[in-house]
């Protein structure tokens, strides 16, 4: 399959040759991806959310891959999708949701100054390591077109299961001893006895805080979404109904107020229409004030 | 284009991923930068497979995949247990062996 595509775009030709030269379409990709892969992993560190952490390292990763194609790996290049963007980056992406994406950075530093340091020996690092390859007589490149003259995948076989058998088959038990290890890791066994229903009711009688069930959300109310406390007899709003989570975050929408307004109103109109004006007046007042402080009470 | 430009951003991505792990606190964000770490040596191993025009850069590249899938599956379990122990996924506050 190798040979007939070298055969028929003349740009894998060039993998053949001893060359110090890419193609000028090696060298456009090259650069326009390379930004992009330099791009995606300053986007991977730098992110706050962690989700958008592993979506920048998956583009980072594709752009790799396409880069292993590009230069006559076109086994690694399919891998590379494969396990990385396909296994790898989807284990990350599971793991972001069990562990919750407002898992947000600490931004207390425990050592002072630790990051500034960190970014300076980063850059320190980067500087030693590109001057190192600077350095390097990486004048003759012999290509890749003469090892894949039998084929990308045969000649990786070839060497897989002669000269590093050995390493292949540790490899197996690597993964066997991965795949348990972490079966071991997530398991959790229960350390204490599964408390009955009838212990549960008995505890519930015994505290006395809260013997029967906790009132619905949005009883008596306009609709029964979660976020919207069940209506007590005096139309004020019921705390119990709602999600402790849900109070915190100030997240409660209470109808109470708003239909109380509402009703006034409406009594009011119509008192007007029927001509009760100075009768109607006085009790519309006190019953608004009194709806008005009751919705207060609620939100307190 | 010298093919060695490869090289250079392999060193450059290393570099990313190495400060992006001391910089980090959340521990799912520091080991991805260890993976791109991982992904940085891979570019660096086929761009030598090439300079050397045989295969063996590229079977290293290989194995490496595995160790880091491998790594991934175990280093992923570990966060999950200490974040249900400790509610927390910051590396400061795995700061104990034991709970």
């Amino acid at each position: 399959m190798m040979s007939a595509l070298s055969a028929l775009s003349p740009a894998t030709v060039s993998l053949a040759a001893e060359t110090t030269r890419t193609s000028t379409g090696e060298a456009v990709q090259f650069w326009v991806l390379g930004t992009v892969a330099v791009l995606g992993a300053l986007a991977t560190v730098l992110m706050k959310k962690s989700v958008h952490s592993a979506l920048s390292l998956a583009a980072t990763m594709i752009v790799l891959a396409v880069f292993y194609l590009a230069q006559g790996a076109y086994f690694l290049g399919i891998v590379q999708i494969v396990v990385y963007t396909g296994a790898i980056m989807m284990l990350f992406l599971f793991v972001v949701m069990l562990v919750g994406i407002t898992a947000a950075d600490s931004l207390k530093e425990t050592l002072k100054g630790q990051r500034w340091m960190a970014a300076g020996c980063g850059i320190g690092f980067g500087i030693l390591l590109i001057a190192g390859i600077g350095n390097a007589s990486l004048d003759t490149f012999a290509g890749s077109g003469q090892a894949n003259s039998g084929g990308n995948v045969q000649g990786l076989a070839r060497l897989v299961f002669t000269t590093y058998v050995w390493a292949f088959e540790i490899t197996g038990a690597l993964l066997i001893t991965a795949a348990v290890g972490a079966m071991v890791l997530t398991h959790r066994e229960r350390t204490e006895e599964r408390r009955t229903q009838r212990e549960l009711s008995q505890a519930r009688v015994r505290d006395g805080v809260q013997v029967t069930p906790l009132p619905a959300p949005g009883t008596y109310a306009r609709h029964n979404a979660v976020d919207i406390p069940a209506l007590l007899p005096d139309g004020s709003s019921s705390e119990l109904s709602v999600n402790s989570t849900l109070r915190a975050r100030g997240q409660v929408r209470d109808v109470a107020a708003d239909a109380m307004r509402r009703l006034a109103a409406l009594d009011q109109s119509a008192g007007e229409w029927l001509g009760r004006k100075g009768l109607r007046d006085k009790g519309l007042e006190s019953s608004e004030s009194s709806a008005a402080d009751r919705a207060e009470e609620g939100a307190k | 284009m010298n093919p060695a430009n490869y090289l250079y951003l392999a060193a450059l991505l290393f570099t990313i991923g190495a400060a992006g792990v001391l910089i980090r606190r959340n521990a799912i964000v520091v080991f991805m930068c260890v993976e791109l770490m991982l992904n940085a040596c891979n570019l660096a191993f086929v761009t030598f497979s090439r300079m050397h025009g045989n295969l063996d850069g590229q079977v290293i590249a290989f194995f490496t995949m595995v160790v880091a899938a491998a790594e991934v599956v175990v280093g992923l379990a570990i966060i999950v247990s200490i974040f249900r122990s400790r509610h927390s996924a910051s590396v400061d506050d795995a700061n104990l062996m034991k709970l």
